[in-house]
């Protein structure tokens, strides 16, 4: 799957910025920054990689900018970041 | 209440102030860069946040325009409420809307869920507002969306300090109640945009509560409580409401059709009128369904 420099999100409360970019090596590399990673970073992490891997994305490097989103935040801003930075539609199924 | 499409801390934070209903805007607050993102997160926080007995609205990009469809298809897939039309013009709009929402319903097996309130915003869709109200059986309301119309009918709004306070909406405001009632559907104003100018705020709801509208859309969290303290009955309407619809019941029970409730004589449009009050209460939290 190729991917481009995209990003999805903002830096408001309740937001989470997703930067996706070309992988380095191979797999998914998660760099989160959080304003709850102590208590959360573990869930954040987990719903970036199930939203990408769940649309196909196996490799990539992402990083990622948490203002306290919620999961359906988060489910939300890497599927966008992922339609830009791959061109697919996810609404087709 | 409005509530941008865009913006998730508002999104996730709206219903704590307890609106009657929410509308998640993808049309004019979501740039043209953003109608994408805002797209996703309006499905996602409708498939996860729990809102509730709040009634959710979604307001999408027209259909003419390369979001409109694709709005359609997100918000339905996940479940929401109401789908506002903006800038609805004739009747043949509303029944494309349907036909694409009928197209999404089929696929997901729940024809019929998703209802269809339109924004009436120029001058032809004041003309044809009967129209539009009965165009589909989805149709729950109609809503005045009052700059657009104002623009297109080349009058200014007018200000509070004016003797000619809403004169320019007067007969846009009257058809749309009008076409509401008559299509047996929800009459909506349009918002009032000036935070700063409350006493202004509250004249306009009581004006358009006295022209016979259901309800007023609403910007901020703050325009909630003066909107529900214009609506809510009064504890003495309450009470003469509740004497009439016992004493019809008893009429009833005895098979008369006429009553009279103190020296007055009471008939259907009075009993209807009465019935209003107390589903107005109801909804207002004065009175509880199970006490009456």
């Amino acid at each position: 799957m190729e991917v481009k420099n995209a990003a999805a999100g903002t830096l408001e409360s309740g937001d989470i910025l997703i930067q996706i970019a070309p992988a380095q090596q191979a797999g998914l590399h998660i760099d989160l920054d959080s304003t709850v990673a102590y208590q959360f970073g573990a869930q954040i992490k987990k719903v970036i990689t199930e939203t990408l891997t769940g649309l196909g994305l196996e490799n990539a490097d992402v990083k990622a900018t948490d203002k306290g989103a919620l999961d359906c935040t988060i489910r939300a801003r890497a599927t966008a970041a992922f339609v830009r930075a791959t061109g697919k539609d996810v609404w087709a199924d | 209440m409005f509530v941008p499409g865009n913006n998730p801390g508002m999104m996730q934070d709206a219903f704590i102030y307890g609106p009657d209903s929410i509308m998640l805007d993808l049309e004019d607050s979501v740039t043209m860069a953003e109608k994408d993102t805002a797209r996703l997160l309006v499905h996602n926080a409708l498939k996860t946040i729990d809102y509730g007995k709040t009634e959710m609205v979604v307001r999408i990009n027209p259909l003419s325009t390369p979001y409109g469809k694709k709005d359609v298809e997100a918000v339905v897939k996940a479940g929401v409420h109401v789908i506002r039309m903006p800038k609805t013009e004739t009747a043949e709009e509303v029944k494309e809307l349907e036909q694409e929402i009928i197209k999404i319903e089929t696929e997901l097996g729940c024809v019929g869920r998703t209802q269809i309130m339109a924004a009436i915003e120029s001058t032809l869709g004041v003309i044809n507002a009967y129209a539009i109200a009965t165009a589909s059986k989805r149709m729950m309301g109609i809503a005045l969306g009052a700059e657009d119309y104002c623009a297109n009918l080349k009058a200014q709004r007018t200000s509070g300090d004016s003797p000619n306070f809403g004169m320019e909406l007067l007969m846009a405001r009257q058809t749309i109640v009008t076409a509401a009632r008559a299509a047996g559907i929800d009459a909506l104003d349009t918002v009032f945009s000036n935070l700063n100018d409350m006493d202004t705020f509250k004249r306009e709801v009581e004006m358009i509560k006295a022209m016979g509208f259901d309800g007023k859309s609403i910007i901020n969290p703050r325009q909630i409580e003066v909107v529900n303290e214009v609506f809510a009955p009064k504890e003495k309407d309450i009470q003469k409401a509740l004497t009439i619809l016992a004493a019809i019941k008893e009429a009833e029970q005895r098979g008369s059709g006429v009553i009279a409730v103190n020296g007055k004589m009471v008939d259907r449009p009075v009993v209807i009128r009465a019935q209003r009050t107390i589903d107005l209460a109801i909804a207002s939290g004065i009175i509880n369904k199970e006490d009456i």
